[in-house]
This record gives structure tokens, sequence and C-alpha cells, in this order.
């Protein structure tokens, strides 16, 4: 791999994710304990090298970035205090943000939209909208029909235990959402200060 | 004691079984639960991976809209909305992030009240009172308490039992007569909301920690999270197919035992309602049919 001689930190990660990246000592504790490691092409240490490396570009376009499912023991475990969860998160936030999102994660994308755009809609999620949409969006990419069924013999199952709703859930006030959404939107500032120090 | 109650949406979606099991346990126990009115959804998994400030805004909403219905304590069952709750409340302490979020979500945001999971409700009864209550001791359950990520992760956050041996949900089933296995994954991850998203590495996941509590003697599994439930209970069929072994482990939610021990039949708590049942009735018939038998 070449490297840029220029090392950045990676300010604007380190600013949304809280965490000093400097920090990391590459003990690789967070990759030890993180249960999908073995499903990642870069794994957790890895993507804080390339930060320290200013390789951000790297970074965002792996798709081991949408494998992680935010279970947090990375961060507990650190012992230089960097929050590697928090990091990917930022990772993925920009991913998205810049087009740079792996294709090989578009079904995770496709989710993480779907389900952020029903919220945007209901205030609260309604699970029948949220597959529908779902499926369709992999479908438009994929073009694998067999992902559209898939799981479809759950349906009476749920049914027959009275967990699958035909009525929609809604909060009463959606537009006070959707008010919310626009002062979070990707153009608004961030806020006034980080959640924690960034000079932790 | 009056609680104010943040369902989330799973708890009003697909995973009404566990609002039901907790309005009946909690019930019993003179707890009245009443819903934070126009509650909105936390964002989830989706917020915090795709917009840092929704992921702070939606939550924020939820616990300002607690506080101007004066409730003091907000009981959110599910963990990650509890979680989220709680990093609102972490944020506030700067008072310039306050005010923000107090106008992003046009209520007033103090970041006072209280949020409890629902092993700390439980703990709020308080260990000797639910020991008088239990009706039918949990004699014959070996249970393996599954405490997944966000109840105790981050720990600067939730400040909740230790984050890497948590004993918590042991104390409570022990006080109401049952046992409890010591096994490995009881702080693993289940893959939580990659459901859908990726449904390989949800069973890969839940084939581990059912299999170790398995192997570590349980005859059941408590958890309390819904998402925990969906991937350990809702999914073991697709995991025993996957991965051709038969686990016939029982899931239950932690309100589930507690109200089985108090004497509330399946029937009431929603226990009929899981995908691998043994349609238990009472805890002494739910603890006979054990694993291994026809569900």
């Amino acid at each position: 791999m070449e490297l840029s001689g220029t090392i950045t930190h990676s300010a604007r990660i380190e600013s949304l994710a809280g965490s000093k990246i400097a920090n990391c000592y590459q003990c690789g504790k967070c990759t030890a304990g993180c249960p999908v490691a073995s499903h990642m092409d870069l794994v957790p240490n890895q993507l804080i090298r390339l930060l320290q490396l200013g390789r951000d570009d790297l970074a965002l376009t792996s798709p081991s970035i949408w494998a992680c499912v935010s279970c947090l023991t990375c961060s507990a475990r650190c012992p230089k205090q960097v929050d590697c969860a928090a990091v990917l998160d930022a990772l993925r936030e920009f991913s998205l943000r810049e087009g740079k999102a792996s294709p090989e994660a578009q079904i995770v994308v496709a989710f993480q939209q779907a389900f952020l755009d029903n919220i945007k809609r209901n205030g609260r999620l309604n699970e029948l909208e949220l597959i529908a949409r779902f499926k369709l969006a992999v479908l438009s990419h994929t073009r694998q029909l067999a992902f559209l069924f898939k799981d479809a013999g759950l349906a009476p199952q749920l049914m027959s235990r009275k967990k699958l709703h035909l009525t929609s859930e809604r909060a009463h006030d959606c537009e006070v959402v959707g008010r919310i959404y626009a002062r979070c939107a990707p153009s608004q500032p961030v806020l006034a200060a980080p959640v924690e120090a960034v000079a932790k | 004691m009056n609680i104010g109650y943040y369902p989330g949406c799973a708890l009003h979606g697909s995973s009404n079984d566990y609002d039901q099991s907790l309005k009946a346990c909690l019930g019993a126990l003179g707890i009245s639960l009443q819903e934070v009115k126009d509650w909105i959804c936390c964002g989830a998994t989706a917020a915090h991976s795709l917009n840092h400030k929704l992921a702070l805004a939606l939550p924020a909403r939820n616990l300002a809209l607690a506080e101007r219905d004066g409730f003091k304590e907000v009981f959110a069952p599910c963990p990650l909305c509890s979680m989220q709750l709680l990093k609102v409340r972490k944020a506030v302490a700067d008072d310039s992030v306050r005010q923000e979020l107090s106008q992003i979500v046009e209520t007033e945001l103090r970041g006072e009240a209280e949020v409890l999971n629902l092993i700390q409700v439980f703990e709020s009864v308080g260990l000797d009172r639910l020991k008088t209550a239990v009706k039918q001791p949990l004699g014959s359950m070996s249970a393996a308490c599954y405490y997944g990520c966000l109840l105790l992760r981050p720990p600067d956050v939730v400040k909740f039992d230790d984050f890497e041996q948590p004993n918590s949900m042991e104390t409570l089933l022990t006080a109401l007569g049952a046992k409890t296995v010591e096994w490995s994954y009881k702080t693993e991850c289940c893959g939580a909301g990659m459901t859908m998203a990726s449904e390989d590495t949800v069973l890969e996941l839940a084939h581990k920690i059912l299999t170790n509590a398995v192997e570590h003697g349980a005859n059941c599994v408590v958890v309390a999270c819904p998402m925990c439930h969906v991937n350990l209970d809702m999914k073991q069929a697709a995991v025993e197919r996957k991965y051709g072994k038969k686990l016939d482990l029982t899931v239950y939610y932690l309100s589930d035992v507690v109200g089985l021990a108090l004497g509330l039949s399946g029937e009431q708590l929603g226990i009929d309602r899981h995908f691998v049942t043994h349609a238990p009735t009472t805890a002494k018939t739910a603890i006979a049919a054990g694993p291994g038998s026809e569900h």
C-alpha cells in the first residue's frame, strides 16, 4: 500500500467520534473482542491505523465499516479510551454522505436508509412498510428476486402470534419529526460541542 | 410507584409479547406504567450509523417529553432505547448542547429524569419484596442469564453492573429460587439489528450463544432486550437448520420468569406467543416441559 506522507489524524472523524485517534497504540484488543472481525477485510485496529496514517479514503470505502454490529465491545475494552465504535459510526456517516459506501455493503446501507426514512415519515417504526421498502430497494440494487421473498414464510407465523400489525404505527405529531430531521440534516452545523471532549 | 414508560418501536411492533409480559408482571407488583405521550423512535442503529446529530436529537425529544409529563423516572425496556436516552443525559451536562437540543426538539430538555432498564425496575422493587411475593419458586430452572451489549455498554454511559462479569440478573433469579449457570457468552452480541440486513451474521452469533448456553447446562435463556429475543427465539429454527442441530432452548424475557414466579400464567405473560414454546401455563409446567420436548 502506498502511503501519503502527511499524517492528518483525520480531524473531522475525531470531532464526530469525540475520540483521539492518535491515542491508539495498536494493541489489537478491539479486534480480539470483535464478534464480526472474521468477516472484515480490514479489522478494527487496521481501520484506526489507516486513519492515523491519513488514509481516510481506504477506511471510508471499506465494506468492513458496514459489517460492524455496534456491540461497543471494542470501545468498552480499549485501554487508551479510543471510542472505536464511534469512529466507525463517523466513518459510516461520512462514507454515505460522500457517496463512498462500498457496493459490497449495499444491503446493510439500504436497510439503515430505509429505517431512517421510515421514522421520518411515521415518527415511529412501521415494520411492514420498512420490510416492503427495504426489499424493493435491495431488488433495485441487486436484481435478486429471491431476496424479495426471503423470510416470507415468517409472516403467517408472526400473524398467528399476533406479532404482525396491518394497521400502521405512527406518532401523533409527525410534523415535528420532519422538522427535527431538517435541523439535523448534514448541511446543518454539528452540535455546539462534541459529546465528549476530543482531548480526553 | 409511577414510572414513565417509553416502550419504543419494537414493543409496539413484533415484540409486543415483551410489552404484554411487562404489563402483566409489573402490574402484579403494583407498578403502573404510564406511556410517555406521543413518544417517537430513538433512531436506533440507523441513526447513530448515518447521522450522529439525529441520533442525539430523537432520544432527546423523548426525554424532554417525559420531563414535560412530569416523570422523574423513565423506564425503557429496550436496552438500545435506554442507552440512547442515557447518552442524551450525558450530553446535556454541557449546557450549550442542552440548549441546542431543546431548540431542535422544540421542547425544554433538562436531562434530569432518571433512565431505568428492566433489571433496575426489579431492583427498585427490592429483593426482599420479590422473595415474599413468590408463589411458584423456579426450582428446576437452570437459566443462562444473557445481557448482550447495551445493558452494559458503553460502561461510562450506562453505569450499570460489571460490564465484563455482570451478575444482577443472576441475583434476581436466585432470589426467585432459580438456578443460574456460569457460561461464557453472557455479554457477547447476538447481531442485534442485523436480523434482516445480514441474517448470516445473526445466525452465526446466535448459534454460538445458544450452543454455549446448552453446553453449560442451561435449560433456558433469560434476556432483557427485544432484539436479543428476536435473534435467539424467532431465529432459533433458522439456526437449527443452518447448523444441523437441535437446540430447543426456551428464551424468556426477564419479566416472564419473574411473572411465572409470581404465579402468573404463560398466557398472561405472552409466553405462548414465543417461537420456541412449550406452552407453559405455570412455572412448574414451564420447567417440567424443559428442553427436548415437542414444540
